[in-house]
């Protein structure tokens, strides 16, 4: 991985929860490294920790032990005010549940991140207008998430997952909520970006899909790093 | 960002269920209650005002009555008289001292019979002069009366307008009887906006003596002052002789010697109350919309923890967070507050025109802006500091328990 910038790096970082009197450890100490134009996949069965390792790569939670480096940047040093700027410029979510806010239009939902970094009004919807475009929902912008399908739902969200321009997008199970057909067209979208210059990270538990398109591929069971496989792309 | 901020709000607010509409009632009885209550006060003080029918606000009247001092039930009090007129008319700075008597008689014209109210003018020119002047009294057909004048009279305005119960309006030159005897009609009056002027018969002392025989009683005295400044200090002067003339100690005056400002003082400060003890009441439903709306937005952060979630994801800070939910709670305030303020108005424009036209007044209601904007503002402030706690849990939501949601 020389010569390649380091973007996103896990050091032995842990992740525990207070259950009464038992600490269940979802993460227990695991290295991720996540490098500039990277295509990774957090891989793992259901309870093996890979949700809980997507939030702290997204910086949506702290570790309880460990370190988390953004840009090589201790993230436990930023305030959660500058925190939450860096997320919103640097990082591009997109969940299984879609998560669009539903008082929202299509296009105003992903003119969202944009006004949280100071973009004015009408830079927001302009650039939001490219987003559907590019994501073939052009004539959708004035739908409200109620009034689209679960594929284009899902679309809106890759588009707003882009709207702050960022580095890197992480997409927690994209396709699970969607059949077969939508899901590889979400996927697609997700390798064009990659093919884009976008570093991807994606959490499955499809097997198939991550050794598909992955260049890095970390298997988690019982919140360790069970392997990671590499993959030299053609 | 601010404006983004409350655009949000806006959409949110529009997508509300009819609870969270429900929940403004407290805000909108109240503000509606405050904004129709001290309308309606400021309408009655001008009503009131309107009542005294004198206009003048310089001019000191002297009234008998005051405490009386007969056995209890009897109701005895010692009519003015001329000596006190004349005690009066000596005090300095005093420029005319006025006798006014005022009867209750029998009216009749167009076979029709009223019980109508008559005052006398004074005989003197100049007297009489500063009696139409005290009274703002001004001709609207016909003409005044003039010293020579014996059986004619003038009359309030509500005869021209037929609002008296004669069956058709009298007109000047018409003839009346008053306690059967028969009086032409020289003039009549412009509105005054007092019950009893535009009611009123004027006539010549000698006549209304003739009439009711009041002999030297005095049923009131109006006094002109030639420094108006000095009305308090007058006022006083003129309470020590008539202690004198009367005979009676300080406290126990039984007569009244007030200036209209001081008696609108009183009728005020008897509003006020009224109207602070009803404003508390109102106060109280605010407070309790207040609830309502820290309950609302409590629920509604409860029900948006998802959404609350999803902008921590994208990019929001604690503080955008913060000033959404502030700013949506000021909102719901401040749209309980414009309707409060709407319908409050509505109700107080229609009481003061109702009472005015119950006491036969004019008064034009006029919305009070500055207590309007101020209503508004406060109404905002209140639902914002509503808002405040529901706002900071909101804040505090952690994006990662409830995006998953």
């Amino acid at each position: 991985m020389s010569g390649k910038k380091e973007v996103i790096q896990l050091k032995k970082v842990a992740k525990h929860y207070h259950l009464g009197e038992n600490i269940v450890r979802a993460l227990d100490g695991i290295d991720i490294l996540i490098n500039e134009g990277e295509f990774v996949s957090i891989m793992g069965p259901s309870g093996s920790g890979k949700s809980t390792a997507m939030n702290l790569v997204g910086s949506l939670d702290a570790p309880t032990h460990g370190k988390i480096f953004l840009d090589k940047k201790d993230i436990s040093k930023f305030s959660e005010s500058d925190l939450a700027q860096l997320r919103g410029k640097k990082i591009g979510f997109i969940f299984q549940q879609f998560n669009l806010i539903n008082n929202l239009t299509a296009r105003e939902n992903i003119a969202l991140p944009m006004m949280f970094q100071g973009a004015s009004e009408s830079e927001r919807l302009k650039k939001a207008d490219e987003l559907l475009k590019m994501v073939d929902l052009g004539d959708r912008g004035s739908h409200y998430p109620n009034q689209l399908s679960g594929g284009q739902q899902q679309r809106v969200a890759i588009a707003r997952s882009l709207a702050n321009d960022p580095e890197v997008i992480l997409a927690d199970e994209p396709t699970g909520n969607l059949d077969t057909k939508t899901g590889q067209i979400i996927v697609s979208f997700l390798e064009n970006l990659h093919k884009k210059g976008k570093t991807i990270v994606m959490v499955t538990h499809d097997p198939a899909l991550a050794q598909k398109y992955s260049d890095v591929v970390y298997w988690l069971r019982d919140g360790k790093v069970e392997k990671i496989t590499k993959k030299r792309r053609k | 960002m601010r404006a983004d901020h409350f655009f949000l709000s806006l959409k949110n607010l529009k997508h509300r269920g009819l609870r969270t509409w429900l929940t403004l009632l407290g805000i909108f009885i109240g503000v509606t209650v405050v904004i129709a209550l001290i309308g309606l006060g400021n309408g009655l003080k001008l009503t009131v005002e309107a009542q005294f029918g004198v206009s003048s606000l310089e001019v000191i009247t002297v009234q008998a009555g005051g405490l009386n001092f007969g056995p209890p039930g009897s109701g005895v009090s010692i009519p003015l008289d001329m000596d006190d007129l004349e005690a009066v008319k000596g005090v300095n700075n005093v420029d005319y001292a006025i006798r006014r008597n005022l009867e209750t008689l029998k009216l009749e014209y167009n076979d029709r019979l009223v019980i109508g109210t008559a005052i006398d003018l004074p005989e003197d020119k100049e007297e009489a002069d500063v009696f139409y002047e005290a009274l703002d009294l001004e001709i609207e057909q016909g003409r005044k009366l003039k010293e020579s004048d014996t059986n004619k009279i003038l009359l309030g305005n509500n005869f021209l307008t037929n609002k008296v119960d004669l069956g058709k309006p009298v007109e000047a030159g018409d003839n009346v009887k008053l306690n059967n005897k028969s009086f032409e009609v020289v003039g009549l009056l412009e509105k005054q906006g007092s019950f009893i002027l535009d009611n009123i018969a004027i006539m010549p002392r000698t006549k209304l003596d003739d009439l009711s025989d009041f002999g030297d009683e005095i049923d009131m005295i109006i006094v002109v002052l030639k420094d108006t400044e000095l009305i308090e200090e007058t006022k006083e002067d003129i309470e020590k002789v008539l202690r004198k003339t009367r005979d009676v100690d300080e406290g126990e005056e039984d007569f009244d010697v007030s200036t209209p400002a001081a008696a609108l003082e009183t009728v005020n400060q008897v509003l006020t109350g009224v109207q602070i003890f009803i404003v508390i009441i109102a106060l109280i439903s605010v407070f309790v919309g207040a609830i309502g709306i820290i309950n609302t937005m409590t629920t509604s952060v409860m029900e948006r923890r998802k959404d609350i979630g999803i902008m921590k994801a994208v990019g929001a800070r604690n503080s955008d967070i913060f000033l959404q939910f502030l700013i949506e709670a000021g909102l719901l305030g401040l749209i309980g507050g414009l309707a409060g303020v709407v319908f409050g108005s509505i109700i107080s424009y229609f009481g003061v025109v109702g009472i005015a036209s119950f006491l036969g007044t004019e008064v034009s209601p006029s919305l009070d802006i500055p207590l309007t904007l101020i209503t508004l503002v406060v109404s905002f402030i209140i639902g914002a500091a509503a808002g405040i706690i529901p706002a900071i849990k909101a804040a505090k939501q952690n994006p990662v328990e409830v995006i998953r949601g």
